[in-house]
């Protein structure tokens, strides 16, 4: 029960695919104009991240290890082409916002990275569970930034149309442009580096 | 069909929408391979002569095998693999009859299968129907502008090595810092180029 727990947390923490390993860069910094547009491209990654996992685990006996990364990429690429039919059947006004990212989840390298580094030597269940983990880490990352950005580029936060939070500032358009996305991330990181160093000093 | 001339995409590409500051494509390779001059040189070139390959053959797939056998629904499928052999098969032609070229794009050739600028070219090519004039010129003013971008972030990094930085931005916080002045520049064009 406790390995379980234990893989679920590390997709969140050490293991986290922005912090920890510095992967999915583009869409991270493309879709969090506000907090709406990260659910929506965690959502589309997580069930492609979640499937691929699965598929690429179940598969892993029978995939030629020469040619494993072309196989992988063309299981992640038919659940992005289901992700990317059905936003745009289903939810038409995020498709339209978060535009060339969906087809793109495709090159995130979270995905193909937990298909190699996970997926290819562990069981089904076990990748179930990588997947979750590193899903809720991306999440989580995605909320935040979006989070940030979309509060001090607006000065609300209001996902779906559910005003959560609003703050009486001058609302600095800056964040939700292009430049915002990079000083965000540089904060945050720097943020994240700090308590590394500062963990690391206390010897734990 | 498309209103804008041919110029407005070739400037819109290169610093209106400029892939890497404006677009966010490709970052992996811009805070991956921008540590010096050199490299980032080489997978600009690499990534320039791709995007036009690659932009050449998508659009030939797209037109001629894909719409008229109503399979449009495949398009990221075929374009992945498209660029995955066309990846393998510059790699073999550079290899064995362009040596000197090889050697200094050779690294960065299998690193461009998995850049999502090429593969962000070929579908935005693919959104915003554009024809193939437009695509080719599309394709290598995102190249050009991708170009720029990193030979910018590449120079400022190499000096920004003599620089003492506190502990904890040292290194990717750094690296992000730098980009977002450039993002601001960049930004700017909105306003000064009237398309």
């Amino acid at each position: 029960m406790s390995k379980i727990v234990d893989e679920y947390i590390r997709g969140i923490t050490t293991d986290n695919p922005v912090f920890g390993l510095v992967l999915g860069l583009c869409p991270l910094l493309a879709v969090t104009t506000s907090v709406e547009n990260g659910i929506g491209m965690a959502a589309g990654a997580a069930f492609v991240l979640i499937c691929s996992n699965m598929i690429v685990s179940a598969l892993r006996k029978q995939i030629p290890a020469a040619v494993r990364l072309p196989i992988f990429i063309i299981i992640i690429a038919t659940f992005v082409t289901i992700v990317d039919m059905s936003m745009e059947a289903f939810t038409p006004d995020m498709y339209t916002q978060l535009g060339v990212f969906i087809p793109l989840i495709v090159v995130n390298c979270i995905i193909i990275g937990r298909a190699e580094a996970y997926a290819n030597k562990n069981n089904v269940f076990y990748s179930l569970i990588d997947a979750l983990g590193s899903a809720t880490g991306f999440l989580l990352v995605l909320v935040l930034m979006g989070g940030i950005r979309e509060l001090l580029g607006t000065g609300a936060i209001a996902p779906f149309g559910h005003t959560l939070i609003t703050v009486p500032i001058n609302p600095a358009t800056f964040m939700i442009m292009p430049p915002g996305a990079f000083l965000t991330i540089a904060i945050l990181m720097a943020i994240v580096n700090y308590r590394k160093a500062k963990k690391l000093a206390r010897g734990d | 069909m498309v209103e804008e001339s041919l110029l407005a995409v070739l400037i819109n590409g290169v610093f209106v929408k400029n892939f890497l500051l404006i677009q966010f494509l490709g970052l992996c390779s811009f805070v991956g391979v921008t540590k010096d001059l050199k490299s980032a040189t080489g997978m600009s070139g690499a990534v320039i002569f791709v995007m036009t390959m690659a932009a050449v053959a998508s659009f030939a797939i797209y037109t001629f095998i894909l719409v008229p056998l109503k399979l449009e629904f495949l398009t990221l499928i075929c374009f992945i693999v498209v660029i995955a052999s066309l990846v393998q098969l510059v790699e073999f032609v550079l290899r064995k009859h362009v040596t000197p070229l090889y050697r200094s794009l050779g690294i960065f050739l299998p690193l461009i299968t998995t850049n999502c600028a090429v593969l962000g070219v070929v579908m935005l090519n693919v959104m915003n129907e554009y024809p193939f004039i437009y695509s080719v010129v599309f394709a290598i003013a995102a190249g050009l502008g991708y170009m720029i971008a990193m030979l910018m972030m590449a120079s400022i990094r190499e000096r920004a090595e003599y620089v003492n930085v506190p502990g904890a931005i040292q290194g990717l916080p750094h690296a992000f810092l730098v980009a977002t002045m450039l993002s601001m520049a960049f930004v700017n064009y909105f306003k000064v180029i009237p398309l």
